[in-house]
């Protein structure tokens, strides 16, 4: 393999990374506050539509981006209302929740299939963009995948080093602890609920708008899930949910490796890779339960209410 | 008494608070003064978990007031308690495992803390002062259940405070932590601090207390002060005239051993768990062997060995036989085929799945018992199984198709167990069996295992609670750090002996034995 | 004004079935309000979307050639729910039914034996169960999460399918179109009726339907399925074989959904296509909960949703609303069940200001 062919892999990885990395890095603070949501993949597909429409019929990029991001969060308050407010099973409203999300982003979108639009464009730094393989990766990138570096580092401070990382955790680990000491559970849990389709409906918009800036029926295409997967491969930890996120984008473009160096795969067998690539990471994560146990939030998935 | 409201520290006047279906607190008065440590006394379900609640502002009453210093307050949550100088210790800790004892601090004390540095140095001080070693950096899940409660003292004085609530502080520990508690509970009060002590011991309550309330059926049955009152006048103000409250049973010797564990070891990977090690025990028919232990000291590991839930491998099947036979290897339901039953440490959750109806619950265990056959289940049988539970254990439910969750403690554990014993065992293992059941009940539990040990039955009973493993076991020892101390005839040990086994001090230096302790108080 | 909720204690038996009806109604207020807001006569709409597809006989046969797919992917998800394990992998074991059965049938086109149908419905069952069998492996095995799992399988599924009926399975004299060629009439199910497309997988659903109810309401392998789920630990304590019963849950799963997935092929369909499945797999899992996980409640509620195919088609065709409304009412249908399960352990209340805050045991407060 050439140099020049690892510098574009490097580059396709981490585009093809950066939507995992954002939708696991919400999934991460949500679960930590001991919410387990698996509407990821319906609130990045609404993200997505929303951002590629008000992208569309304004002009305006960012003002996408912006609606897919309230949009993403109005799922999620859906989800909060009916999981946190109503004490719903959270597996099952989380199903619901990309059920839903499937169904209105297809049917919002339907008039929208297949129209062309002109996406973010890559910006390279000078000079740095120009150091040998990794300069690609990380200075020639388009404005929303430096937005991602900048979130994987404020999530991983204020997880890591702040007051509000220590409360979330507390709250996902013990919320009646938390909540006999005056820490308002609810209200942590609903933050971080919001704050995950903020990030799913971010990362469906740099599906639409960025990565291949269109609108398609499921372009998500598992990603939500796939995500999922990568905040448990990651133990629960925000650095190794970027390195999670850059391996899975490397299992997505395989097939670019595999033109590479001249091989030819059916494209659908090669399009099974993430999957498969999902179900041994889990594997290999979860054979060890107690390990798995140590590490997850400890009340995630549990239904709490307050006063009891 | 007559005290002006102004002097007292607090004062609650006619507290109710109703829950669906039960006043748990009826027109309550209760009085603190300065650098007083007062009693409250009271049954399990006499209302004192909501009282104490009610002073922490984690629920409101439906009426009555609170005055604080001479002043009307309304508490609306902890936060607001704890400005106010209330601390509280709950029962089950309320601290992170996966912080560290800092940021365990840190959180409860919001921006007062401080950098993490000056809150270290703080946390080291106000320990050293109170007598009570802990060190800031280490993670809560590595530290002893003692250590946690210390954690939760000192969270508690890190603060200016004035009045510190302690609910069943001693349920966790050692006789002998439990004093070294005591020593620092009087020092702080002698510095000032009022402090609530909750409980239903009155040994402890008479050693500590200045005054005392006592509750029963959620009203106040009486103030007193516990020196001056017998344990027969504390515990008929507890519990009114109910039955069973001076029972004793006669000890006796049992007949052939049907359990026998032999240098039964098991490394359990679990870090938070506790390993077995090298644990020898006998249990014979017709006889009652009591374990004691502060939970964690392997109780769970032990019982999950006794009825199958954790196996072990075929060639150290013989660490645990039955009537001689090996067992150590076999399924749960092979177990009971040979004569096993057994009643859990939780009622709800792993005696007894709470959203299923109680016939549907007594199949769950007896299903060997003809209830099912060519795998289709007999439901009349079923329904006429339950119901003679019922009957014969006297549960009060409307009829066998309640779920269970909807039984009180004592109702639901009468059930469980009489479906055990309804099965005719060789051998019951039973863990806690009167964990927050009321006295009515615990005294019809404790004469079941009698009956069923005068039936000719082995029993192990597994018990946090040392006047119960005193009233009604033949032998006892005690668990400690997964290891088991020698069995001794009940009759020729006490307390404070099986307080050290508790603190893993086995054998060693057989003391006199305290006379004045050895006697069981009358409660369980 | 604040809606508070207070604890009944006890479930509330008329709840538990009335959620349900609610939530359908609640779905059809929204659905008007949408039509509405995209300038549709809301009572025309929801007349082409759930009048209109029923109003001749060739309208309900088509409603129950719908309903059986949707019937038996629910049935199997049923028992998977009940022991709490959550398999959302219908869709994918019903394409490898599918996919299974076809590589059977297009090997045996001449044959005429009644043998043929057999074995390409067996073939179909076996692999769907083998299917939902490999999550059961991961679980058991490895401690995998079936939620991901199984949903990861559902993709791998469907590339597989579509890896070959775009290769191997192609018909070779079909002009490179992907799909198989047209299975052998002895491998088909035969149509029941002259005028409409009702097949002999009627049979086999209504099978699978009293199979399913005798397994949850009278066996004891059901009861230990039910304890698994509402409580693993009892289940423990007790020595039901939490390993055993997984495997049995997914692979009796897995098995039903080929049974669904093989049947839509060899019935009116007739050979494998890319598009076996509009989602019947996922739409299982709504009507699985709205059917509250009961064999007969998802009878009722697998006919629902076969009609909200039928009437997504039709509205697609008359009013040129897009079929994806059929998706959006699942999905809103399902979260409205869920937020109206609350009801089944709360009682609601209506309080009338702010001020006379949670002075009763008031644990959950919405704002309405």
């Amino acid at each position: 393999m050439d140099i020049d062919l690892l510098t574009n892999i490097f580059y396709a990885m981490v585009r093809t990374g950066t939507p995992l990395l954002l939708v696991a890095l919400g999934e991460l603070v949500c679960e930590k506050s001991g919410v387990l949501n698996l509407g990821q993949e319906g609130m990045m597909l609404f993200g997505a539509v929303i951002g590629f429409i008000v992208a569309f019929s304004t002009g305006s990029l960012w003002l996408g981006v912006l609606l897919a991001i309230a949009a993403g969060m109005l799922l999620s308050l859906l989800f909060a209302i009916v999981a946190l407010g109503f004490n719903a099973n959270q597996v099952a409203t989380g199903l619901a929740l990309t059920i839903f999300g499937v169904g209105l982003s297809t049917f919002a979108g339907a008039a929208w299939v297949g129209k062309p639009l002109t996406g973010f464009e890559p910006i390279a730094l000078p000079y740095l963009s120009d150091i040998p393989l990794i300069g690609r990766m990380l200075f020639a990138q388009d404005l929303l995948v430096y937005l991602s570096f900048a979130l994987f580092a404020l999530v991983a401070w204020v997880m890591l080093k702040t007051r509000i990382g220590l409360i979330i955790q507390a709250v996902g680990e013990n919320p009646d602890a938390a909540s006999a000491m005056g820490l308002p559970v609810l209200r942590v849990r609903t933050l971080a609920v919001m704050f995950g389709g903020a990030m799913a409906g971010l990362a469906g918009s740099y599906l639409s708008l960025a990565y291949t800036p269109m609108w398609a029926e499921n372009m998500t295409a598992g990603r939500g899930w796939i995500a999922l997967a990568l905040v448990v491969f990651a133990s629960w930890r925000v650095f190794r949910v970027l390195l999670g996120a850059y391996l899975f984008g490397l299992a997505s473009i395989v097939h670019l490796v595999a033109q590479g160096i001249g091989i030819s795969v059916s494209s659908n067998l090669l399009a099974m890779l993430p999957y498969v690539a999902t179900i041994v990471v889990l594997v290999l994560l979860s054979r060890d339960a107690i390990k798995t146990r140590l590490f997850a939030p400890v009340s995630l998935g549990k239904p709490w209410q307050s006063g009891h | 008494m007559s005290v002006s409201p102004e002097s007292l520290r607090l004062q609650m006047r006619g507290i109710s608070k109703r829950y669906p279906g039960c006043l748990a607190n009826d027109r309550i008065d209760l009085n603190i003064q300065p650098g007083e440590i007062h009693a409250l006394l009271g049954e399990n379900g006499a209302g004192k978990s909501t009282l104490m609640k009610i002073i922490y502002g984690v629920t409101q009453p439906d009426s009555g007031e609170i005055v604080w210093r001479g002043k009307p307050v309304k508490m609306r949550d902890p936060a607001m308690a704890r400005s106010l100088g209330i601390g509280m210790v709950f029962q089950h800790f309320s601290l992170f495992e996966t912080l560290t004892v800092a940021e365990n601090i840190a959180l409860a004390m919001g921006r007062a803390a401080g950098t993490p540095k000056q809150l270290e140095g703080r946390i080291r001080e106000v320990s050293q002062r109170y007598g009570m070693a802990l060190e800031p950096e280490r993670l809560v899940h590595s530290l002893s259940i003692g250590e946690r409660q210390r954690v939760e003292i000192v969270r508690c004085l890190m603060q200016d405070i004035e009045l510190l609530i302690l609910d069943e502080p001693t349920s966790v520990l050692t006789p002998q932590e439990a004093d070294e508690l005591f020593a620092t509970l009087r020092r702080l009060a002698a510095e000032g601090c009022s402090i609530l002590f909750i409980s239903h011991k009155l040994g402890e309550v008479r050693a500590l207390c200045h005054g005392a309330t006592v509750l029963r059926g959620g009203k106040v049955s009486g103030h007193c002060v516990p020196r001056d009152c017998s344990d027969l006048e504390l515990a008929r103000l507890m519990v009114g005239d109910a039955e069973g409250l001076e029972s004793t049973y006669a000890k006796v010797q049992g007949g052939e051993h049907f359990l026998q564990v032999n240098e039964l070891s098991w490394e359990n990977a679990d870090p938070f768990g506790t390993s077995l090690r090298a644990i020898n025990l006998e249990v014979r028919s017709g006889e009652i062997v009591g374990i004691a232990g502060v939970a964690g000291n392997g109780q769970d590991e032990l019982l999950a060995m006794l009825s199958g839930e954790q196996l072990l491998h075929k060639r150290d099947a013989a660490s645990i036989r039955f009537a001689g036979e090996p067992v150590a290897n076999l399924r749960p339901d092979a177990r009971r085929k040979l004569g096993l039953a057994f009643v859990p440490a939780e009622r709800l959750g792993h005696g007894a799945v709470p959203d299923m109806s109680l016939s549907d619950n007594a199949l769950l265990t007896a299903f060997q018992q003809g209830l099912v056959s060519n795998g289709l289940i007999k439901r009349n049988k079923v329904v006429a199984f339950a119901e003679e539970i019922i009957r014969r254990f006297a549960v009060k439910t409307p009829d066998a198709e309640t779920p269970a969750g909807s039984l009180s403690g004592g109702n639901l554990q009468k059930f469980i167990l009489g479906r055990e014993i309804m099965q005719k065992p060789k051998l019951l293992v039973a863990a806690h069996p009167t964990w927050g059941v009321d006295v009515g009940a615990a005294a019809a539990i404790h004469r079941a295992l009698i009956a069923l040990r005068d039936a000719g039955a082995a029993i192990l009973v597994i018990s946090e609670d040392l006047d119960e493993l005193f009233q009604i076991c033949d032998r006892i020892g005690a668990l400690s750090s997964g290891k088991l101390s020698a069995l001794t005839d009940t009759p020729s040990t006490c307390q404070v002996e099986v307080g050290r086994w508790m603190a893993g001090e086995f054998g060693a230096n057989p003391s006199p034995i305290d006379q004045a302790a050895a006697n069981p108080a009358p409660l369980s | 004004m604040l809606l508070s909720l207070e604890p009944r204690g006890q479930q509330s038996r008329a709840m538990l079935w009335l959620s349900p009806v609610l939530a359908a109604v609640l779905t059809l207020i929204s659905g008007s309000l949408l039509f509405l807001a995209l300038g549709h006569d809301p009572l025309e709409t929801l007349h082409t979307l759930l009048i209109a597809p029923l109003s001749d006989w060739y309208g309900v046969s088509e409603l129950l050639v719908k309903a059986l797919p949707i019937l038996l992917c629910a049935l199997g998800l049923a028992v998977a729910y009940q022991a709490r394990i959550w398999n959302i992998g219908a869709e994918g074991q019903l394409l490898i039914g599918a996919l299974a059965g076809s590589a059977v049938a297009v090997n045996i086109i001449d044959w005429e034996s009644q043998w043929a149908l057999a074995l390409v419905i067996i073939s179909g069952i076996v692999a769907g169960a083998a299917w939902g069998g490999l999550t059961a492996w991961l679980r058991t095995q490895f401690n995998a999460n079936e939620i991901l799992t199984s949903i990861m399988l559902n993709y791998i599924a469907l590339n597989l399918l579509l890896f070959f009926v775009h290769g191997a399975l192609k018909d070779p004299a079909g002009y490179n179109f992907p799909e198989s060629a047209m299975f052998g009439d002895a491998s088909r199910l035969p149509v029941l009726s002259e005028d409409g497309r009702v097949h002999a997988g009627l049979y086999f659903a209504l099978l699978a339907l009293v199979a399913v109810w005798v397994l949850l309401h009278k066996s004891f392998l059901g009861f230990q399925v039910k304890v698994l789920g509402l409580d693993r630990r009892a289940a423990g304590f007790v020595g039901f074989r939490e390993k055993r019963l997984v495997w049995f849950a997914l692979l009796v799963s897995g098995g039903l959904a080929g049974l669904a997935g093989v049947g839509e092929v060899a019935g009116p369909i007739g050979q494998l296509v890319p598009q076996v499945s509009p989602g019947y797999g996922y739409a299982a899992i709504t009507v699985a909960f709205l059917g509250r996980l009961n064999p007969i409640g998802i009878v009722f509620s697998s006919l629902l949703m076969a009609l909200l195919y039928l009437g997504g088609e039709n509205a697609q065709m008359n009013m040129n609303l897009p079929q994806a409304i059929t998706q959006l009412f699942q999905g809103m249908m399902l979260f409205f069940l869920l937020a109206c399960d609350v009801l089944i352990m709360y009682r609601p209340r209506l309080k009338a200001g702010l001020f006379k805050r949670s002075s009763a045991a008031v644990s959950n407060e919405a704002a309405v």
